[in-house]
C-alpha cells in the first residue's frame, strides 16, 4: 500500500504529511529544552552570590563550534535548493559539508567534555584547594613498595584517590601532578581563571583530603552544563546519522520518486535547522553569560 | 511556472539564504564582543539573548522558511509559543518565591 500525502499536498492541511509530522515533532521539542532552560534558570538564579561558575569552557571552541554549525544549517538549505533545481550532484557536495560540520562540531564537543573530565579540584588536608588539569600520578605498590607512574590520564569514578577493586587495588595514591594552581578559598574558582599563574604543581598523597572532577557531579553549572549540551549533541548525532542515509542511500529515491525525496531533505533540514537554533541560545547562556 | 521562472526563483532565494547566513555570522561575533564589555550584569544578559532571539528569529523565518508556511503550521506554533511562554512564565514567577535567606555551606 502507497503512503498517501508523500509528495502530493493534502487538500485540507495544504502540505504534504511529513511536514506536518515534523513540525509536531519540533512542537514537542521545544518544551523538551524549554523545561531544561527552565531548570538552568532556577540553578542560575538560586545560587547563593558569588557560587555560580564564569568562564570555565572555552570561548574560543565555542565560538567556532557556532560557525560550524551555522555553516551546515545554510549547507543544508542549499542542498535542498538543488534538488529543487534537479541538480541532484549539486546536492551531494552541499549535503557533504553538512556531514562534515556536524562530525566536526561532535569532534569539538567531545574535546571540550575530556577537558572537563581531566580537570580536577583537590581538597587538601590544610585547607587549600589545588585546581587544574590531571598530568600524572605515581602510585605505591604496598606490597613491594614500589612507585609506578601513570601518565596517562584513567578515569577511576568521581574521586581519584578511592580506587576500585579492580587491577590497581594493590596500589596506593603517592602523589598527583597537575597543571594549574592552590587557591585558598572555594569562591576564588567562580571567576575567570587566569591562565597566566597556572603551572605545574604536585601533591603528595597524604596531603589530599578529597579530589573530584569537573564531571556533572562536580556542581549544579555542571550538572546542567552536561545535561543541556549531551541531549543537544544527541540531536547532532541523530541529524547526522539521518542525513548520512539520505546521503549515502537516498540517490535510489531520487531516481524512483524525486519530489518525495526531495521533501525528505526539506523535513530533515527542517529538524537541522532547530538542533542550530538551540546552539544559538545554548552557546551564549552557558559559555558567556 | 516555467523552467525558466523557476531557476530565477531559485538564484534569488540563495541570495537571500547568504544574506541570512553572513547575518548568523556576524550576531556570533558580536554577541562574543558583547560578552567581553562591562554593561552592568543585567544589560549583558539582555543583550545576550536579544541578539540570540534575532538569530532565532533569521533561522526560523528564512532556513525553516516560515515566512510562507501553511495556515496549520502556523496554528501548531502558536500553541507552542503561548505553552512555552507559559513555561517560562512560571519560572520567572517561581524565581520570587526563594527563601530570603539560603543555608549556604
Amino acid at each position: 500500500m502507497e503512503i498517501p500525502y508523500t509528495s502530493q499536498t493534502r487538500p485540507d492541511t495544504g502540505l504534504y504529511n511529513a511536514k506536518v509530522g515534523i513540525w509536531l515533532f519540533l512542537a514537542s521539542e521545544v518544551m523538551l529544552f524549554g523545561a531544561l532552560f527552565s531548570a538552568y534558570i532556577l540553578l542560575r538564579v538560586g545560587a547563593p552570590p558569588g557560587t555560580w561558575p564564569h568562564g570555565w569552557l572555552n570561548v574560543p571552541l565555542g565560538t567556532l563550534n557556532t560557525l560550524v554549525l551555522i555553516t551546515s544549517s545554510i549547507t543544508t538549505v542549499l542542498a535542498w535548493v538543488a534538488l529543487k533545481e534537479k541538480n541532484f550532484g549539486k546536492f551531494k557536495l552541499f549535503h557533504a559539508i553538512t556531514l562534515i560540520c556536524a562530525l566536526t562540531f561532535v569532534g569539538i564537543k567531545s574535546f571540550e567534555y575530556r577537558d572537563k573530565f581531566m580537570h580536577y579540584e583537590i581538597q587538601l588536608a590544610d585547607g587549600q584547594i589545588a585546581d587544574g588539569h590531571f598530568e600524572s600520578a605515581t602510585y605505591m605498590d604496598q606490597t613491594s613498595t614500589n612507585h609506578t607512574e601513570h601518565i596517562e590520564h584513567r578515569f577511576r569514578g568521581i574521586s581519584y584517590t578511592s580506587v576500585t577493586p579492580s587491577a590497581t587495588n594493590d596500589y596506593s595514591l603517592s602523589s598527583v601532578t597537575i597543571h594549574g594552581h592552590k587557591v585558598q578559598a572555594h569562591m576564588e574558582l567562580m571567576k575567570h581563571a587566569n591562565h597566566e599563574e597556572m603551572k605545574e604543581v604536585e601533591i603528595p598523597g597524604a596531603a589530599i583530603k578529597s579530589m573530584q572532577n569537573y564531571g556533572p557531579w562536580h556542581n549544579t553549572y555542571t550538572a546542567i552544563y552536561f545535561t543541556l549540551t549531551g541531549l543537544h549533541a544527541l540531536h547532532v548525532i541523530g541529524g547526522a546519522l539521518v542525513i548520512g542515509y539520505l546521503w549515502l542511500l537516498g540517490g535510489a529515491m531520487w531516481k524512483t520518486d524525486p519530489e518525495r525525496f526531495t521533501n525528505r531533505i526539506e523535513v530533515s533540514g527542517l529538524f537541522w535547522h532547530f538542533v542550530d537554533l538551540v546552539w544559538i541560545f545554548l552557546f551564549p547562556v552557558l559559555y558567556l553569560l | 511556472m516555467s523552467d525558466h521562472d523557476s531557476h530565477a526563483h531559485e538564484t534569488h532565494s540563495i541570495r537571500g539564504y547568504l544574506f541570512v547566513y553572513f547575518a548568523l555570522l556576524a550576531g556570533t561575533g558580536f554577541t562574543v564582543w558583547a560578552s567581553y564589555i562591562d554593561l552592568g550584569h543585567h544589560w549583558n544578559i539582555v543583550l545576550a539573548l536579544v541578539i540570540a532571539c534575532v538569530k532565532a528569529f533569521l533561522v526560523a523565518t528564512y532556513f525553516m522558511h516560515l515566512i510562507s508556511e501553511k495556515k496549520m503550521i502556523y496554528s501548531v506554533l502558536a500553541l507552542t509559543a503561548f505553552f512555552f511562554v507559559g513555561l517560562m512564565f512560571l519560572t520567572l514567577y517561581s524565581t520570587h518565591d526563594f527563601p530570603a535567606h539560603t543555608v549556604t555551606h
